[in-house]
Parts: structure tokens; C-alpha cells; sequence
């Protein structure tokens, strides 16, 4: 009878302290931030932000870039995210020119490198940090194939890797666009399709996630992947027997933004976030995942990340790629849609 | 006395009709208003006016869509033609033999349907992948693409087709082997004459079930398309990588067509298999014939041990420290925190809902049953009521959840609000599964005897009350089944909720799609690892249960 | 069909029964026709005819499981064509028992009574009641399952009747069990029945349970009734042939009547009972019962006599049966029942011809069925 009592009074306050517990959350503010970051990037930018700014709880909504835009593009008229974290530059300038965004500058924004911050018209976006698109080349396949390792783009097309790269599908991948927009930016539009054209002989996929070539490549999967810089870098920390490769050329990068979307209904706490970003102890997590951040003063040597890379970025017009990014992927999709990977 | 004569206020047929009604219109929200959403989405522009028959021009004119549909069907076709003599022969072994473990054999072949559909996929990647340790078995081939989708595949619907095509062999009538051993017919013969014809109605059933699942199928070349695309992956593409509804609507009204010819064409068959039935049969005792025993057993050992490979190598695969380079075990693709912005949150959101979906789901489909077949309504509505319990089993969950995505995100519908939410996907994935439940549900109401509910009015006992105390208890057997089959498909479903999730509901079988869209396929195989000893569970614990219930709380059931 | 509409004596006063103009559709089948029936209080009354013929559905009908498509239902005074099977007042008993398997006998019993609020004790005590009715004192805690045939169906009986019914309906309640536990069960229900007086329908297709347990029969055959009487009425005054045939058996002759008390058959004239409803000239069939046929004592001269050669004897125990076929037309065959003590006193053997009479008394005259 006893232990009866004591079981029911113990689940009482069990079911009372769920309650409270619900009700304690409900007091913080729900926001809703659309992202293209690596999964295991959430969590820890999560709990920063829930203790940076305690009144606020972070809602994810991840999938690629190439399905985060254009979720976003249609859901425009009844937009149901707060904010948009850790996506690329190119997207956020596309929601700018739409005028989807709010106009909003954090504190601290104006010490941020110049790269990293909105240049043009009304202040919308943030820069966080750089993503970049390298060469992971598998030295142990590469060796039971006889192959030379590529220093250029143009090796790359070599038949020595006939069906043994595999890089980003475009249209879904942000790492993807960033390298096609570079290759047309450095070789101009004509060469840049010829180029593609012939390494499209040696894809083997294209894949939905920019992480997804350096995995492959690093499992010995595929021999070469063309794919998110930092996720080579630790594959390779993990053991992976692959090199990360910079094309002589140079390679395609691109900013990862925050903004805050127009109309929402927690302009408050959405800036408060905001202004978490461009802080010199957020950059320090970025830097955690990134290699190049928006904050001068954030310096970031990750193991295994190749030290030429920040030299040899290609001259990004961010508003060229974002202005064209329609015509580029419709082309794109028309010469080479089918090897992609169903995303 | 006269108080009994008196007129209650509601009478019991009066609430019977209105319990069928609230049913038809919940069966109508769940599963035919979507599937009118979905129709009228493909006849509209993206604004939402419309445009007719444009959106098929469009597709049928598009060489990329017109390849997909060429793609799905002719590897549907190859599944068909691999799969179906294979589960014959394993489903003859298992009824028409002596082959010894029949048990065992039987179980081994169901494991696949404990698991998402892509987790052969997921093995295949490690046996014959570019670095799988049988990879030389390809010939050079690339598992990536058709070879790889109708290997998982036919893993995938393997133990569907067995148990259809074993029901029909033992359907089979003793005294016509009987006969012709007497007559001194050949065994080839006999095979040819008797045992063939005899199954044939099961085989095309079997065949376009096969056809259907796999044309319907996401997972598998989600996961080992490669290059090769497929309706169901091109639906995805159009929906939520395009955000293109109109197409995507398109996509599933075109996938909609196999499974609605293979639905009527299943109906007609299971009809003349009732006329076969119905003759009173005696069952077949297969005789000792060690040889053919012998043969058999190989076979289905080999089989068998495809079976369980494909299931053992993922499992194996989530324990390994890095393919191919370092194969030490670990635990750390469990850390899911590691890989997967929700961490173990995706597995416990299946298990919430799998669990929401057995009781509600349960309750909704055997009280639904119980009101359709064994209460005096009118005939029309039970006609409407059953007719819409049978529908689901014509719409593959891929398109029934694209319905639901128009239904809930048209401009100005009072569903909004359930977007993303976890009713919605216990809500679609009931109706998904709704069909097997029902039919299990009447099934078994039809064996109870009918004048139950005549000696309940007669007692002025409501129908009602007859339920709870005698039809509920005498059913349990049956509830339970379908209690454990609605929680099986709900913890490895996709097809339908990877259009319906929202940030907070991520499911365990959409968080293995998106592990390994991002490459890390040891952290998915391990996340699908979970579904299936989940799965696998629950079963154990339904058979355990079966007995504690059976003959415990059933004592009534000893004579 | 003639004598549906007849009103049969036996109904004093205000019937508690009352069936008027009963029609039942299934589809375009019609499974009653035009049913007229009145039921005194504390009858009981057989539905009697051959498989499928409506006496399943003329059951549910009063009970209100299957509503008719046209007529009217009265039950105790009251119209109930409308009302559900809650709302009149019957305990049924179904061939199948339809027992609560998972239930217990008491709480079989006790299903009816537990829903009206009655107190435990009422209850409980109530259906031990029940049981030492039926015979089954003892067996409250057992379940169905545990129960032999006879002993489900006597608390099938003891549940239909828990709740007091002023009207017991019986669908072949007898028809599951084995011949001797049937013979049994016969008499018990039929006790049961009496001393309570409940007013009680039975539908059977066995004339033997039909003719041992009803105050009256009602024939049914093509969802129409043939006749309604006592037993014996129905036995000695069949109205229609089928109904004849179906209770015992009748030899049928085609005829024409001649005159009143005059019928020809097979060009000869017999002697017969005036009917006061057939006009002389009309075609008719004359039916004899085989135990109706005399043998012993004819000496040939009678009016009614006709030699004939008995062509086949079947030994069936206490009587034989014999074919008979008229000397002077050989393809006009009579059936006859011959007693032992007969056929050992006259020596009777195939082949033999032998003068028979058929007495007047015994000769039913039926107007000639226009297809046959
Ligand atoms: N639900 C029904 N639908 C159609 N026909 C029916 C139905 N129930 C009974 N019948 C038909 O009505 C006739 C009478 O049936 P029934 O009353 O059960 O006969 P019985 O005299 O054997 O009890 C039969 O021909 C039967 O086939
Ligand atoms: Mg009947």
C-alpha cells in the first residue's frame, strides 16, 4: 500500500516536473534558423547561441544549399524561418535582391574582414566564415592505379581518372557551385564548359552533399574528390589516406552568411543572434570548423588543412554569382544532369 | 416491463450511423482529400491556376523524366522476374517439402521487412562497393546504379512475395496429389498439372505487388542510385530539391498508375482465388523424398544467407572504425551527436511516433472494422467506409505523403498548422498502413460469430458495451497484430514522411538518409541498425505477449 | 396460399403477436410474401417448411434484426414495425448458441441483467435461478468452451430468457446437436416454456420437432405460409399438397371431381368427401396418406376398391413400406404403409396382388397445381 502511495507520488512529481520543464521552454523564444552547415556543426552552434543569448532556442532546419534556397524561395510568401545560419553568400544575395531580407547590421560587424560583410545596398547578411572547394586525392588508390596526382584543374581530366572522380551536384550542393562559378570566373564562360565538359567524362557522380567526394574519396570510394575543404581535412585527421590537393589555378570558395529574414515575428531576439555572430568568441567556434573566419583577428591553422589554400582563392564576384546562379545551374543541369545522384 | 419498451433518446443505429460517418469523413481527411490535392496540384501552374494537362506535356517532353520512367520501370520488371521464381521455389520448400528448420526458414525469410528498405543498400555499398570485399564478383560493373537497385530490391520485397505465393501453395487441395499418385502420374507432371495452376493466381498477385513496391521504393535508389535516376527519386528531386510541386504532383500521379493497375488487377485475382477456396479441401502432406529435400534445403540456404548477410553486413558495418583502412570495432558511429544535428532525437521522435501510430491507429482500424462489418448502418455508408478503407493499399506512401504535403501547405488551408508536426506524420503514416490493418481487423471480426450483436439488442445490451466486453477481448490476437505491424512500418517508413517531417520530428529512417547523403554511411548503417533490432523487438515482444495472452488472460480459450 | 389469410381459432381475445401484410425484398427477391399472423400469449408456435423457404427471415423480421420492407408488427398491443430489437421485448436462441466465449456462464446468463443496474446480489441469485432451470446447477464458473453442445444451448435458452422476454424466439435451436440430446433438449424447452408462459416461436425444418412441440405450426414455402393449425390439423387436414407432402406423406392422384362426392380417377369413379370449394368438372389432385390405406378386411366389392400388385417392399423396422401399382393401370403407383403384425398376418410378398380400399374419409381432394 505503501510503495503504492510512494509510486504514485513520485510519478506526480515526475509528470510535474515535465511540466515545468515544458514551461520553462515555452518562456524562451523559438527561433527557426534555415542552414546549410555540416550536421555536426549544430549542436555545438546551438548550445552557443542558447548561452550567448539564454531568452532564445534554436529550431534547425538543415539540408543542403541547393534545397534550403529554394525551400526558402517557395515558401516566400509565408516564410516560416527566423534566420538563416552558415548559408552561402550567394543565396543570401539572391534573398537580397528579392528583398526577403531585413535590413540589419550586428555590432562589431564593421571590424569584420571586408569579404565577410554585406557591401552592396541595404546591410543584410553577415559573413561567418569561408567554405572551400578542394582536391582529396586518395594516395592509396591512386597508387594501385599507377596515377600522378593533379596539380592543375586540367590533370583532372586526365584518363589516368576516368570514373573515379566525384564531385557536388550544383544545384543541391553550395560547395558544388562555389567550384563551377569559380572555374567559369577563371577560365571565363566558353573554356569554363569546355573544361567541365571533358571532366564530366571522368565523373563518376555528383553527388547531393559537398561532403560526401572528400568521404568517398578519403574511403577510397572514388579516387579523387572535389568537395568542402574542412571535411577532407579531417578525414584525413581520422586516418584517411588522402592528400588535399590546390590546383595551381586556384580554387572556388564562398561565405557562409547569417541574416535575418524579413518579417519575422522575433526581430528582437533574431538580432540578438545576429550580433552573437559576428563576436570575436563566435568566430572562435567557427574556426573550430573552418579554416578561414570573418574575424581578423581569429587566426586558424587546422591539422592536415593545406596552408596554400587562403592564397589561392580565385577572385569572387559574389553579385555575379548570385545574379547568374539560375542560368548557370539550368545550363549545368541541361549538359550534365544525368550522372547525378538522386538527391 | 414497459420501462424497457421505451424509446431512448438516441437510438443505437442512430449513433452506429453517425460513429460511420465521423469514420468516412476522418478516412476522407486522411487519405482522399490529399490524394484529390495531389491530382489537382498537377492540372496547376505554380501560382495555382490552372493549366490542364500542361504539367504532362512538360513531363512526357522532358527527355531527363521520360528516362526516369523508363529506368523505374523496366528494373521494376527485372525485380519482378528474379523475384518471384526465387520466393516460389523458397515458398514450395516451405510448404511442400520436408526440408527440416521450417521455422527458422520462414523467419530468415521476413527479416527483410524489419528493416528500411535502403539497409541493403547500405550493405551492398560495403560487400561490392569500389572498395567491398566482393567486389571482383561484379566484373568490373559498378553496384551503383540499376545492379545495385535490383539486388537491394529484390532483398527488399523478397519476403513479400514468399508469403503470398506459401499462402497460395497452401491453399492446395491433398486429394488431388492423392489422385494422381494413384494414376501413376510423373511428379514432373504432376508439378506442370496440379501444383503450377494451382498457384498461378498467387504468383501475379505476388508479381505485381513486387512490381508496385519496388517502383515505389525511395530508399534504395536514394541511397545506391548512383547516376541512375528513378520516379521515386525524381519526385524528391522535383519536391523538395527544386521545391517544384506541379511536377513533383506529376511524378506522383504517373507512379500512381502501376500501383492502381496492379491494386484492380490483384482485386480480380483474389476473387477467383476464393472460388478456389471454397472447395473443401484436405491439406497437402508433402511425402519423404530425401532428394528433393536435400536440394531444397540448399537452396534455401543460400537464400537465406543473402538474407542475413544483407542484414549482418550492416550491422557489422556500424561497428567499424573507418572502411576500408582501419576495420577495429567501435561504438563511435552510435555517438550520433557526432553526425546528425538531432543526435539520438531522430530514433526516439520513430519510436514516439511508431508507438503513437500502434495504439491510435489500432484503435482507429479495428474500431473502424468493427462499425463497418458488425453494427446496422446504412449500406451506403458502410460501402463509402469500406471503400475508403481499402484505398490506401492502391496509393504506394510516396504519393500519399506528396498529397499531404499539397493538402497541408495549399495557401489557406486549415491544416497549416499541422506542418511538420508529429500528428501529421503519425496521421500519414496510419493511412499509409491503414489497408493491411483493416483487413486483418475484418478478418477476424468475420469469424466471430454474427449474432452476437442480434443476442446483445435482443438483451438491450448497446452494441457498444458488446464491443469492449466480449468482440475487444475475443479479437486481442488480431489487435495485437496489427498493433505490431503498424509499429514496424512506422519505425522504417520514408517513403511518405521524407515530405512531411519538420525540424523538430526528424524521424530515425530520414536521419539514416541524411547520414549518408553527407557520407557518413557507418553512422547510417548503425542509425538503421537501431530501426531494426527496434523492430525486430517489438515482434519478439508481440510473440511473447501472444503466448502470455493466450494462455493466460485467454483462459477461455482452453477446451 | 388459399388459407393465409384464413384466421385460425386459438386466439381469444386481443392477440399478442400480430403480423399484417408482410413483405420482405432482398433485392428483387422476395423472401416473404403478404404474412398475416396472430399469436395468442403463452403459444407456441413452429415455423415449419424446407430450407431457404423465409422462416429465418420471418424470425428476424419480429425480432427487428432484418426490418420487413412493407407490414406491420404488433407486439403486446404495440405497433413495433419501426422500433430496433432494443425497443420490443424478446429473448432469442440461435442454432449457433452465439455464447460469449470469453465470458462465463454466469456472466453469459447474467449479460442482459448486468446492463440494467440491477444489484449484484439480484443478479447473481437471478442467474443461479437460471441455471437450476436449465439443469446446469453448478457450472456458473465454467466457460463455454468447457460446455458439451446441449449444455451451450441450455444456457443460450437461460441467457434469452434472464431478462424476462414476453417473447422467446427459437432459430433451429436444436439443430447442432445429436439425435438423442435433440429428443431431450425438446422437452425440456418445451417445459421451460410452459411454466413460464412465455409466448415462444421456433423456426424448424424437422416436422417430427415441429409436430412434438408446438401448440401450433405455421408451413411455410416460398416466403409464403400454406397453412397454419394445430399438429393434428395440419396433419389430417393438410390444406394445400406441399403441405401434405412436407408433413408426412401423401400419394397424389390427378382427377377430375365429377359431382360432389364423386371424383373420377384413372377412368374410374371413387367415392370421395364433398368439398364444398371446388365446382364440379374442375381438375383436381386426390391425395391419400400410406397409413390411410386399408388392407385387412377388403374383400374387393367395396366402392372405394382397387386391386393392385404390390411391386416393391422395403423394410423399414415396425412397418414396411410398400409400392403398390394399380392392377388395371399399371403406371399409377401408390405408396403404402403395411404394419408387421399385418404383413406377417397376410403373408404379404412382392408380386402378390391384393384388393385395397381407400376409405373415403381418408381421401383429400386439392385443387390441381396449374404447373404440374
Ligand atoms: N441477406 C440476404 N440477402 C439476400 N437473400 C437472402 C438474405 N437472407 C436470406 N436470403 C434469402 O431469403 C430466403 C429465405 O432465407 P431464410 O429465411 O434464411 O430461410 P430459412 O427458411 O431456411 O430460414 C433464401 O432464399 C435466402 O437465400
Ligand atoms: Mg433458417
Amino acid at each position: 500500500m505503501k510503495s503504492r502511495l510512494f509510486q504514485g507520488a513520485s510519478l506526480c512529481v515526475a509528470a510535474l516536473s515535465v511540466f515545468a520543464s515544458a514551461a520553462l521552454a515555452q518562456t524562451r523564444t523559438k527561433l527557426t534558423a534555415y542552414t546549410a552547415l555540416e550536421n555536426d556543426q549544430l549542436p555545438p552552434f546551438k548550445a552557443a547561441i542558447e548561452a550567448a543569448v539564454p531568452d532564445v532556442e534554436i529550431v534547425w532546419v538543415r539540408d543542403s544549399t541547393g534545397v534550403i534556397t529554394a525551400r526558402f524561395l517557395a515558401e516566400k510568401d509565408n516564410p516560416r524561418a527566423d534566420l538563416v545560419i552558415g548559408l552561402a553568400a550567394t543565396s543570401t544575395l539572391l534573398f537580397e535582391k528579392m528583398n526577403l531580407l531585413e535590413s540589419y547590421s550586428p555590432t562589431g560587424a564593421d571590424k569584420l574582414r571586408p569579404a565577410f560583410r554585406d557591401g552592396a545596398g541595404d546591410y543584410t547578411w553577415t559573413g561567418t566564415a569561408a567554405i572551400l572547394a578542394v582536391v582529396c586525392y586518395n594516395t592509396v588508390e591512386a597508387k594501385k592505379a599507377n596515377a600522378v596526382a593533379p596539380v592543375s584543374w586540367d590533370d583532372l581530366t586526365k584518363a589516368d581518372f576516368k570514373g573515379k572522380v566525384v564531385m557536388p551536384h550544383p544545384a543541391s550542393s553550395g560547395t558544388g557551385y562555389l567550384q563551377v562559378a569559380a572555374w567559369l570566373q577563371l577560365m571565363g564562360e566558353e573554356k569554363g564548359w569546355a573544361f567541365m565538359d571533358k571532366l564530366h567524362d571522368n565523373v563518376a557522380v555528383y553527388t547531393h552533399s559537398g561532403s560526401a567526394p572528400c568521404v568517398q574519396a578519403a574511403k577510397g570510394e572514388r579516387m579523387v574528390g572535389i568537395g568542402f575543404d574542412m571535411r577532407g581535412a579531417r578525414e584525413k585527421t581520422n586516418g584517411a589516406p588522402i592528400d588535399l590537393i590546390v590546383p595551381k589555378e586556384g580554387v572556388g570558395w564562398d561565405v557562409e552568411t547569417t541574416a535575418i529574414v524579413k518579417g519575422t515575428k522575433n526581430l528582437a531576439a533574431a538580432k540578438k543572434v545576429a550580433d552573437w555572430t559576428a563576436t570575436k568568441g563566435a568566430n572562435e567556434l567557427f574556426s573550430k570548423y573552418s579554416a578561414i573566419v570573418a574575424h581578423p583577428e581569429v587566426k586558424n591553422a587546422p591539422p592536415n588543412y593545406p596552408a596554400e589554400a587562403e592564397g589561392k582563392l580565385v577572385k569572387n564576384d559574389f553579385a555575379w554569382m548570385a545574379a547568374e546562379r539560375d542560368r548557370i545551374l539550368k545550363e549545368w543541369v541541361k549538359r550534365y544532369e544525368s550522372k547525378a545522384q538522386p538527391k | 416491463m414497459n420501462e424497457s419498451f421505451a424509446r431512448p433518446l438516441v437510438r443505437e443505429s442512430t449513433i452506429a450511423n453517425a460513429l460511420v460517418a465521423t469514420l468516412i469523413v476522418t478516412l476522407i481527411l486522411m487519405i482522399g482529400w490529399p490524394l484529390w490535392a495531389l491530382l489537382s496540384k498537377s492540372l496547376q501552374d505554380g501560382t495555382g491556376a490552372f493549366i490542364g494537362l500542361a504539367n504532362f506535356r512538360t513531363y512526357f517532353s522532358t527527355p531527363s523524366m521520360v528516362a526516369a520512367l523508363v529506368n523505374s520501370l523496366w528494373v521494376a520488371a527485372l525485380t519482378t522476374t528474379i523475384v518471384v521464381p526465387l520466393a516460389f521455389v523458397y515458398a514450395y520448400a516451405l510448404t511442400r517439402s520436408r526440408m527440416p528448420g521450417k521455422g527458422l526458414f520462414t523467419a530468415l525469410a521476413l527479416l527483410p521487412i524489419f528493416a528500411p528498405s535502403l539497409l541493403s543498400a547500405i550493405s551492398l555499398i560495403y560487400l561490392f562497393g569500389n572498395q567491398g570485399f566482393l567486389k571482383e564478383l561484379l566484373l568490373g560493373h559498378s553496384i551503383y546504379g540499376p545492379i545495385g537497385i535490383v539486388f537491394a530490391e529484390s532483398c527488399y520485397c523478397f519476403p513479400h512475395a514468399v508469403m503470398i505465393i506459401a499462402t497460395g501453395l497452401r491453399l492446395a487441395d491433398g486429394r488431388l496429389y492423392e489422385v494422381a499418385e494413384a494414376l501413376g502420374t510423373r511428379p514432373s507432371r504432376v508439378f506442370f498439372t496440379i501444383t503450377l495452376p494451382g498457384v498461378r493466381y498467387a504468383a501475379i498477385s505476388a508479381a505485381f505487388v513486387v512490381f508496385t513496391l519496388v517502383i515505389t521504393d525511395f530508399g534504395i535508389p536514394k541511397v545506391i542510385g548512383g547516376q541512375f535516376s528513378v520516379l521515386a527519386t525524381d519526385a524528391y528531386k522535383q519536391i523538395v530539391g527544386q521545391q517544384n510541386f506541379e511536377m513533383g504532383a506529376v511524378v506522383g500521379l504517373v507512379l500512381l498508375v502501376p500501383a492502381i493497375l496492379a491494386f484492380f488487377v490483384d482485386r480480380h485475382i483474389q476473387k477467383r482465388q476464393v472460388a478456389l477456396l471454397s472447395a473443401r479441401a484436405v491439406p497437402y502432406e508433402p511425402k519423404p523424398a530425401p532428394g528433393r529435400d536435400l536440394a531444397l534445403t540448399l537452396f534455401c540456404l543460400a537464400i537465406a544467407s543473402v538474407l542475413v548477410a544483407m542484414l549482418g553486413m550492416a550491422i557489422w558495418a556500424s561497428f567499424i572504425r573507418y572502411w576500408p583502412y582501419n576495420l577495429s570495432l567501435t561504438l563511435a558511429n552510435y555517438e550520433f551527436e557526432n553526425f546528425e544535428p538531432g543526435a539520438w532525437g531522430p530514433y526516439l521522435t520513430s519510436l514516439k511516433m511508431a508507438g503513437l501510430v500502434a495504439v491510435l491507429g489500432t484503435a482507429l482500424i479495428f474500431t473502424g472494422a468493427y462499425l463497418v462489418e458488425k453494427t446496422k448502418v446504412a449500406a451506403p455508408l458502410r460501402g463509402i467506409a469500406h471503400f475508403l478503407a481499402m484505398l490506401p493499399m492502391a496509393v504506394p506512401g510516396l504519393v500519399l505523403g506528396l498529397g499531404y504535403v499539397f493538402f497541408i501547405n495549399t495557401k489557406g488551408s486549415p491544416f497549416g498548422v499541422l506542418y511538420g508536426t508529429l500528428a501529421v506524420l503519425v496521421i500519414n503514416t496510419v493511412a499509409h498502413f491503414y489497408t493491411v490493418g483493416h483487413i486483418t481487423a475484418t478478418t477476424a471480426l468475420k469469424q466471430i460469430d454474427p449474432e452476437f450483436e442480434a443476442v446483445s439488442s435482443s438483451l438491450k445490451v448497446p452494441f457498444w458495451v458488446t464491443f469492449r466486453r466480449v468482440t475487444m477481448p475475443i479479437s486481442m490476437p488480431a489487435i495485437l497484430d496489427i498493433a505490431v505491424y503498424m509499429f514496424v512500418n512506422a519505425m522504417t517508413t520514408i517513403s511518405a514522411v521524407i515530405f512531411l517531417y519538420g525540424p523538430a520530428t526528424k524521424l530515425a529512417s530520414i536521419s539514416v538518409i541524411h547520414m549518408d547523403e553527407s557520407g557518413a554511411t557507418a553512422p547510417a548503417a548503425a542509425m538503421a541498425t537501431c530501426i531494426v533490432l527496434t523492430a525486430i523487438a517489438a515482434k519478439l515482444i508481440h510473440l511473447v505477449m501472444d503466448k502470455l495472452v493466450f494462455e493466460r488472460l485467454q483462459a477461455w480459450r482452453r477446451r | 396460399m388459399a388459407s393465409s389469410q384464413r384466421q385460425t381459432e386459438g386466439t381469444a381475445g386481443a392477440p399478442f403477436v400480430s403480423i399484417r401484410s408482410l413483405d420482405k425484398f432482398y433485392g428483387s427477391f422476395k423472401a416473404l410474401a403478404d404474412i398475416n399472423l396472430d399469436v395468442a400469449r403463452g403459444e407456441f408456435v413452429s415455423f415449419l417448411g424446407p430450407s431457404g423457404c423465409g422462416k429465418t427471415t420471418l424470425l428476424r423480421a419480429i425480432a427487428g434484426l432484418d426490418r420487413q420492407s412493407s407490414g406491420s408488427i404488433a407486439i403486446g398491443g404495440r405497433d413495433v414495425s419501426q422500433a430496433p430489437p432494443s425497443e420490443r421485448d424478446f429473448g432469442i436462441v440461435f442454432q449457433s448458441y452465439a455464447l460469449f466465449p470469453n465470458l462465463t456462464i454466469a456472466e453469459n446468463i447474467g449479460y442482459g441483467l448486468v446492463n440494467r443496474r440491477r444489484p449484484r446480489d439480484e443478479i447473481t441469485a437471478r442467474v443461479q435461478e437460471l441455471l437450476a432451470m436449465v439443469g446446469l446447477p453448478g457450472q456458473a464458473g465454467k466457460y463455454p468452451a468447457q460446455l458439451s453442445g446441449g449444455q451451450q444451448q441450455r444456457v443460450a435458452l437461460a441467457r434469452a430468457l434472464a431478462t424476462s422476454p414476453g417473447l422467446l424466439l427459437l432459430d433451429e435451436p436444436l439443430s447442432a446437436l445429436d439425435a438423442q440430446v435433440r429428443i431431450r433438449l425438446r422437452e425440456e424447452i418445451r417445459e421451460v416454456q410452459k411454466r413460464l408462459g412465455v409466448t415462444t416461436f421456433m423456426v424448424t425444418h424437422d416436422q417430427e420437432e415441429a409436430l412434438s412441440m408446438a401448440d401450433r405450426i405455421v408451413v411455410m414455402n416460398h416466403g409464403v405460409i400454406e397453412q397454419i393449425g394445430t399438429p393434428e390439423e395440419i396433419y389430417r387436414a393438410p390444406s394445400t399438397p406441399f403441405v401434405a407432402d412436407f408433413i408426412g406423406r401423401i400419394n397424389l392422384l390427378p382427377g377430375v371431381l365429377r359431382e360432389a362426392g364423386r371424383v373420377e380417377v384413372a377412368e374410374r369413379v371413387f367415392s370421395c368427401p364433398a368439398s364444398s370449394d371446388l365446382a364440379p368438372g374442375s381438375k383436381i389432385e386426390v391425395g391419400i396418406r400410406p397409413e390411410a390405406i386399408r388392407v385387412r378386411g377388403v374383400s374387393g366389392n367395396e366402392a372405394n376398391a382397387v386391386r393392385v400388385r404390390i411391386h416393391d417392399l422395403e423394410f423399414l423396422g415396425a412397418f414396411c413400406r410398400a409400392l403398390l401399382a394399380v392392377e388395371a393401370r399399371p403406371d399409377l403407383h401408390l405408396v403404402a404403409d403395411f404394419s408387421a403384425n399385418l404383413m406377417r398376418d397376410l403373408a404379404l410378398a412382392e408380386g402378390m396382388v391384393i384388393p385395397v380400399e381407400l376409405p373415403v374419409e381418408a381421401l383429400r381432394l386439392f385443387p390441381a397445381r396449374s404447373a404440374a
